[in-house]
């Protein structure tokens, strides 16, 4: 089971996430959007959505950094285990109340607004409820790493994530050790990627970063094939 | 070719352009998205059709059918082009048409046949054992089985039934009724069938093959405005709306043209670009108002009193002090003025009596035809009385004097207007004039003056046959005086200023109306002063606000004598234009054969639907308006005050005035036989019988099982959620069923009971067997019968639709075939002949059916009444059709009835068609149809004739017959006209002789009609359609008595009434707020009473679209009313809160509208909005709140019932009683708990 949860299955939500994205795609690019609330109800919309958009988006960056960084890197740029580990628990902690706190003013208005009740899906609201259960995990797994200071629990994660992105065989045995609440934390976030697809979750691949340095403010799509040169 | 790839386009050279300094930019990226929006507006095919709803709009549209689903649908822009300096009619079409489309696949539709689940289990079990007739004899013979169904009616339980059996249910019930009651009591109830008019003709066709009653709409919608008869002998006639670009004044006047008249509003704005000028005439600041220069914010109801005024003031300013030269002769020529009127003494003054007939002269003036019924008037060129051609006595028995040349036995002659000049008269005499005014009620304003307003007038004395000597005066002095109008020959109650407290002048209405004395004559001015410029071209746009009060003659008549004083009648560009539901079924003539299968049988079962459902949903028993009150003080001796209004309905049915349904107590079949086995020839039986008591009229019992309705067809209406007037009393007693009546009857209340109608202590409830209900959604109407069946929608059958608003003529086609289960209505009424003719054989087979009549307009029979003598009083003897009905022997052949149904039967070939008293040949149309549709080829009943079997078939008969689609017809009728008048009409229709139109041609573009007879404009590159012209232009006469149109009238129960001329007459009081509804009142609770209004709507055609989500979500989503600012502050109410509003009639729940646009007094509930969408329970009733009808009662007006006497004879859907609603005042409150009565269902126990 162990070997299943941790060796396996990562690659199955990995693999759902990337075909079951591109199919909805090609399939069906009209239901691949943010499905935005705003609309229906203002009220806690902005203040919600704005805590619980930077806190994820802090947090996805540090786990994404902070995971598949090859550790030389660290050493080499002289950054201590331990210290790594501080950074982590006091930027993530920050994030992550900011995005509890956000996420569960947005599932308040999702579940007990009766306008954005009647507009919401099962996927709507169980994958805001998933996230929220994933951030508590998260937050709660502060006082586990609180113990280990040295940031040695940190490595083992470091080095199961390296490992399923390297190919390396049985991966699963770097979290043996690993405190329950690690494990879980990790079935959910694996979860969640197998989930993406099917939600609104999609959004995120669209973001319009390339909005913030687009050169024009009128966005115009030429009829002529090939551009003149000017 | 892949949506992701196109977008992987991050190492691809952008080398983006940009423009405007850097501020845009070009991209190269996929446009393939753009495609799903192509897509969206891609379609299979466009097909021609239109919205058979009750809306005259009459508008082409282009249907849009995507893999055989009905997609969206856009306005037709190919109508023909008008003539130049003419505007084209297009775009036609409103935001209700465009979403219309929703219906077809929404939930409301009605998909399969639906049975009464009670009914449908009781008739599984009977038909087990029995043949279909009598397992529905069994369910009709035992009470409770009967009452298990009709108390359900309402409340649900429908199943779904096959289309075999519910056919059947309907077959069985037909055929019952007919044997066991007559069949006359089988209704079938269709409005307009100018809306499509296929489908109508297929209910009626049937019902008139079985002998059942076809119910008219347009007096029960109170859309028939009886001084249209009254004056002109037209049901109605009107200009098409291009006409209005012609006026150089327009007077709306109580019509709200851009809100309810959309499509044709664009003429009106594009009149105001050329320069007309507009005044708008309403209580509230409607769409209208906006659109005239002048708005005049009459106080509601009180038209009346602002027309005298008008008409005051040009009668003063244009006849009087000035004779404008253009006017005098109109109205010389064209309207009853010269005609002289008896003066009949009335203790020291006279009153106006009779128009003088040649009769009343020696040696009838030389008139041997019908003398009684030719006006005279003062020749002026010989100074002697004559008989000017024209008057309706030249009409019948003779030909060539019907018209209007100015000539008297073949001798020019020029009427004598007034004798007002010192040498003209022999004495100036004081007249009486009723005055109501004095008297009014709920707020109305009192301007107190004698009830009894005597006026001088310039009188002539004479010497009549008998040797009596007598005054007469014209009807202009007779007028002029009943204006008020001083001429200087002294006396009271006249006026010399526009200023005097005197009734009918400015100051007099400023009081009554509330609108000021400058706008009024200022108004009356310009209306008269441009229509003298222009030769008549001033119109008057008129709507229901004016007609649905209970006088409403007096609004009207008000109006048409400013026009006539004006010349706009019949004149290009003028005129009186009432749009108001008539829908102008332009090739009539063609399609009454069909409708009422005067192929096979004549004449077919006619009723005036207000006063059947006046009588048989028993509203006659909590009638509150007695005949005291509308009495005038001048009415001649009679027993007058002791009838209640339903009393003078039953004596109109007996003298042959008014139709009757059923008609005898005993069933017509059985009296033919009865009347064979005596060896009678059926009129002598019938009338020996009905004088020995041994037959009786149903009429004056209406309440005996026997006179019940038993079975009621209803399609293409909703009679219950729309125009059902007394909706609570169509409940209680017709359907027995739950319902809000909060008043007592008439026992109850220990009030004077009707004295000729029987009295029962307990009111019948629940009096019909069967309610069949043919739709294609789930109105109000279908969820109240016993069996509904799924009718095909407008884009799913093939039919004809016309208006009066334009000339031409257009197709409603299938664009897909009818959805889920539903049929067309021609299908539906075919399968149930069919059904019928199976079921029948050994229970019904050929029989003899004794068909009653009433003297008809247009016939010989408009004649037969010059004196008012009740046969049973026994003041004559009993003559059918001369002072009764006439009784007809009609052969039903039952077995035979699908075969009839679907062939044209012999009568075409053997009698003709005709319509309007003229009648013609139609050998050669016979023969053509027989070539184009193909004959019956099966051996039987109807081998040989010409085949009726589809949609389409029907249309091409109604296509061939009539004149206004088919040339050569058109020349004929034209023919026939001219043999009348003496005159050649022939010339208007003869280039087109050769012009045959057909469906398919329709189906390519719409067709302009042919100038035809039957109605009164023409067809022409140099006018536009105008009411009248003909009679102007071509000097035929308006069927009425003098021939002219008629301001004077003088039937004896006109005089009785007091509106032999026109005058003021307050609303009268329905005492509808008394105790009976106070009583549901808390104590201090907060209220305030206002005047219900129920205007015609800007999300909805009556209820059609108002249970359209798209249209639902541009409203406010439900039932509504609007009130003002201030009566909601009394009340209690602000904008949005619900609303109770109720009286003694019944209860209705809605939102409120709080409006600065609505008037103090009075609240406005945009009538017909369905009560089946977002309706709570009331408080009162504790039932669902009902519709705006369910605070409203029909009550009947004596002369509206006046018959046999040429224009007021009756003609279905011309003349007869009108459902009035207007005057009825209502309660309103805040509820203070919303309770919208949701339980889940209880579920019965199998049994």
């Amino acid at each position: 089971m162990h070997n299943f949860l941790f060796g396996i299955y990562p690659y199955i939500a990995l693999t759902v996430m990337i075909i079951a994205s591109i199919a909805r795609y090609e399939r069906d690019p009209f239901t691949w959007k943010s499905k935005s609330s705003q609309l229906l109800r203002k009220r806690q919309f902005v203040i919600g959505s704005v805590l619980f958009h930077v806190g994820v988006l802090v947090i996805f960056l540090g786990h994404f950094v902070g995971l598949l960084t090859p550790i030389w890197v660290f050493d080499a740029l002289g950054i201590s285990h331990g210290a790594k580990q501080i950074l982590a628990i006091v930027a993530g902690g920050i994030a992550g109340i900011m995005a509890l706190v956000g996420g569960g003013i947005l599932l308040n208005r999702r579940l007990n607004d009766p306008r954005i009740r009647a507009n919401s899906s099962f996927a709507d609201t169980g994958i805001l409820a998933l996230l929220l259960v994933q951030l508590v995990l998260g937050v709660g797994s502060i006082f586990v790493s609180l113990q280990h200071l040295d940031g040695s629990e940190m490595l083992m994660l470091m080095n199961w994530a390296q490992a399923i992105v390297y190919f390396q065989p049985d991966p699963a045995s770097y979290l043996v050790d690993v405190s329950w609440i690690f494990k879980t934390h990790i079935v959910v976030g694996l979860t969640i990627f197998l989930l993406f697809p099917f939600t609104r979750l999609v959004h995120i691949v669209s973001a319009p970063v390339r909005y913030l340095w687009r050169p024009g403010y009128q966005i115009v799509r030429t009829r002529k094939h090939k551009i003149p040169a000017e | 070719m892949s949506h992701l790839l196109d977008r992987l386009n991050f190492l691809s050279s952008l080398r983006q352009n940009t423009f405007s300094g850097g501020h845009g930019q070009t991209t190269t990226e996929s446009r393939d998205w753009e495609d799903a929006y192509r897509e969206r507006w891609r379609h299979d095919k466009i097909v021609r059709s239109t919205h058979g709803v009750n809306c005259t709009g009459s508008c082409s549209w282009k249907i849009y059918v995507k893999s055989g689903i009905v997609t969206w649908e856009t306005q037709q822009t190919d109508y023909p082009r008008t003539r130049p300096d003419l505007p084209n009619h297009e775009p036609r079409g409103c935001a209700r048409g465009a979403s219309y489309s929703w219906y077809l696949y929404s939930a409301n539709r009605v998909k399969t046949p639906l049975i009464r689940g009670k009914l449908y289990r009781m008739w599984r079990d009977l038909r087990r054992k029995m043949s279909p007739i009598e397992a529905w004899t069994a369910i009709q013979n035992a009470p409770e089985k009967r009452e298990g169904y009709t108390r359900t009616r309402g409340k649900g339980g429908f199943v779904r039934a096959s289309w075999d059996e519910a056919t059947e249910i309907i077959a069985a019930a037909n055929a019952y009724t007919a044997r066991k009651y007559g069949p006359d009591r089988v209704f079938g109830f269709s409005p307009i069938p100018a809306m499509s008019m296929v489908s109508y003709a297929a209910g009626t066709r049937y019902l008139s093959l079985l002998g059942g009653t076809c119910m008219s709409f347009y007096d029960w919608y109170c859309d028939l405005p009886p001084a249209s008869p009254q004056t002109w002998g037209e049901q109605t006639d009107v200009p098409e709306s291009a006409d209005w670009y012609n006026a150089g004044f327009l007077i709306l006047w109580g019509s709200n043209v851009p809100q309810t008249r959309t499509p044709d509003a664009h003429f009106y704005t594009e009149a105001r670009y050329r320069g007309t000028k507009s005044a708008v005439i309403c209580p509230d600041y409607s769409e209208a108002a906006k659109f005239g220069d002048i708005w005049l914010n009459a106080k509601q109801g009180t038209d009346a009193a602002l027309g005298m005024a008008f008409g005051h003031v040009i009668l003063r300013e244009f006849h009087l002090d000035r004779q404008a030269e253009y006017f005098e002769d109109y109205v010389r020529r064209y309207s009853d003025m010269p005609m002289l009127v008896e003066l009949e003494p009335k203790g020291d003054s006279f009153v106006p009596g009779r128009q003088l007939r040649a009769s009343d002269f020696d040696g009838g003036l030389g008139q041997a035809n019908n003398p009684e019924w030719k006006t005279v008037a003062y020749d002026e060129l010989t100074g002697k009385i004559v008989v000017p051609n024209g008057s309706i006595g030249f009409r019948w028995g003779e030909t060539g004097k019907w018209n209007l040349e100015q000539k008297a036995d073949g001798a020019e002659v020029r009427l004598r207007l007034s004798n007002v000049l010192d040498s003209d008269y022999d004495a100036v005499v004081g007249v009486d004039f009723p005055y109501f005014g004095g008297a009014a009620t709920n707020g109305f304003e009192v301007c107190a003056h004698p009830e009894v307003l005597t006026r001088n007038v310039p009188a002539k004395k004479i010497t009549l046959a008998n040797g009596r000597e007598t005054y007469v005066a014209t009807v202009f002095d007779l007028m002029c005086a009943n204006y008020s109008l001083d001429r200087g020959l002294g006396g009271k109650h006249v006026a010399s200023s526009y200023d005097a407290d005197v009734p009918f002048t400015p100051a007099w209405a400023e009081k009554i109306t509330g609108v000021s004395r400058d706008k009024i004559i200022h108004v009356a001015r310009e209306f008269a002063s441009n229509a003298e410029k222009t030769n008549g071209r001033s119109m008057v746009i008129i709507g229901a606000a004016m007609n649905h009060w209970y006088h409403m003659d007096m609004n009207y008549r008000a109006v048409i004598n400013m026009l006539v004083m004006c010349g706009c009648v019949g004149q290009s560009g003028g005129g009186w234009a009432h749009y108001v539901g008539q829908e102008k079924l332009r090739p009539q003539t063609g399609w009454t054969p069909l409708a009422f299968a005067l192929d096979w049988a004549r004449p077919p079962r006619h009723m005036n639907s207000t006063s059947a459902w006046y009588a048989h949903t028993d509203q006659w028993r909590y009638e509150t308006v007695t005949s005291a009150e509308i009495l005038s003080p001048t009415a001649p001796a009679g027993n007058w005050k002791n009838l209640s209004l339903i009393d003078y309905n039953i004596q109109a049915e007996r003298m042959g005035w008014l139709p009757s349904a059923p008609q005898l107590k005993t069933n017509p079949l059985e009296v033919a036989k009865a009347a064979k086995a005596a060896g009678k020839e059926i009129p002598a039986y019938v009338a020996e019988n009905l004088k020995s008591g041994a037959l009786q009229m149903s009429c004056e019992d209406p309440d005996a099982p026997e006179n019940w309705p038993r079975n009621l067809f209803v399609w293409r209406s909703n009679l219950l959620g729309s125009s059902g007037k007394g909706h609570e009393y169509f409940l209680k007693h017709l359907l027995g069923t739950d319902h809000g009546v909060q008043g007592k009857d008439l026992g109850q209340e220990g009030r004077q009971k009707p004295a000729e109608a029987v009295w029962h202590d307990k009111a019948p409830e629940g009096k019909l067997d069967l309610l069949v209900t043919i739709d294609f959604r789930m109105s109000t109407t279908a969820v109240y019968a016993d069996i509904v069946l799924p009718t095909a929608s407008w884009y799913e059958k093939d039919d004809m639709n016309t208006s009066d608003m334009h000339p031409f003529i257009h197709p409603l086609q299938a664009a897909v075939d009818p959805a889920y289960e539903s049929k067309t209505d021609w299908e539906i009424f075919k399968s149930i002949a069919k059904k019928f003719s199976d079921i029948v054989p050994g229970y019904l087979g050929v029989e003899t059916d004794v068909v009653q009549l009433p003297l008809q307009h247009d016939s010989p029979g408009e004649l037969a009444q010059a004196q008012v003598r009740d046969w049973k009083a026994g003041e004559c003897d009993l003559i059918p059709g001369k002072t009764a009905p006439a009784y007809i022997a009609v052969e039903r052949d039952y077995p035979n009835l699908y075969r009839r149904f679907t062939s044209l039967g012999p009568l075409m070939d053997k009698i003709g068609n005709g319509g309007k008293g003229i009648a013609w040949d139609t050998k050669t149309e016979v023969h053509h149809l027989k070539a184009l549709n193909g004959t019956v080829t099966e051996d039987g009943a109807t081998r040989g004739l010409a085949r009726i079997d589809t949609a389409i078939d029907a249309a091409e008969v109604i296509l061939m017959l009539a004149p206004e689609t088919n040339g050569e017809v058109a020349v004929k009728a034209w023919d026939a006209l001219s043999k009348a008048t003496g005159r050649d009409h022939r010339h208007l229709a003869e280039v087109k002789e050769d012009e045959k139109i057909r469906f398919r041609d329709i189906a390519a573009q719409p067709r302009k009609i042919i100038s035809s007879p039957t109605w009164s404009g023409i067809e022409s590159e140099e006018v536009c359609y105008n009411a009248g012209w003909t009679n102007v232009h071509e000097l035929i006469p308006w069927r009425t008595v003098s021939g002219r149109q008629q301001l004077y009238q003088d039937h004896k129960w006109m005089l009785a009434f007091g509106e032999g001329f026109v005058t003021w007459r307050p609303p009268v009081d329905l005492k509808t707020t008394g105790p009976d509804a106070m009583k549901s009142l808390g104590a201090g609770e907060k209220h305030v009473v206002l005047n219900f209004i129920t205007p015609h709507q800007k999300w909805g055609i009556h209820s059609t679209y108002t249970d359209n989500l798209l249209m639902l979500t541009l409203n406010r989503g439900g039932p509504v009313v609007w009130i003002s600012e201030d009566d909601a502050r009394t009340a209690g109410i602000v904008d949005n809160d619900w609303i109770e509003v109720w009286n003694a009639n019944g209860v209705l729940t809605a939102r409120a509208v709080v409006s600065q646009r609505v008037k103090n007094g009075m609240c406005l509930m945009y009538h017909a909005q369905e009560k089946i969408v977002n309706t709570p329970g009331s408080q009162i009733t504790q039932k669902r709140g009902g519709i705006h009808n369910s605070v409203t009662r029909a009550v009947l007006k004596p002369t509206h019932m006046i018959g046999g006497y040429a224009q007021l004879s009756y003609g279905f859907n011309y003349y007869g009683t009108v459902g009035s609603n207007r005057d009825e005042f209502v309660i309103v409150r805040k509820m203070n708990k919303v309770d919208w009565l949701d339980q889940p269902a209880k579920v019965e126990a199998a049994e």
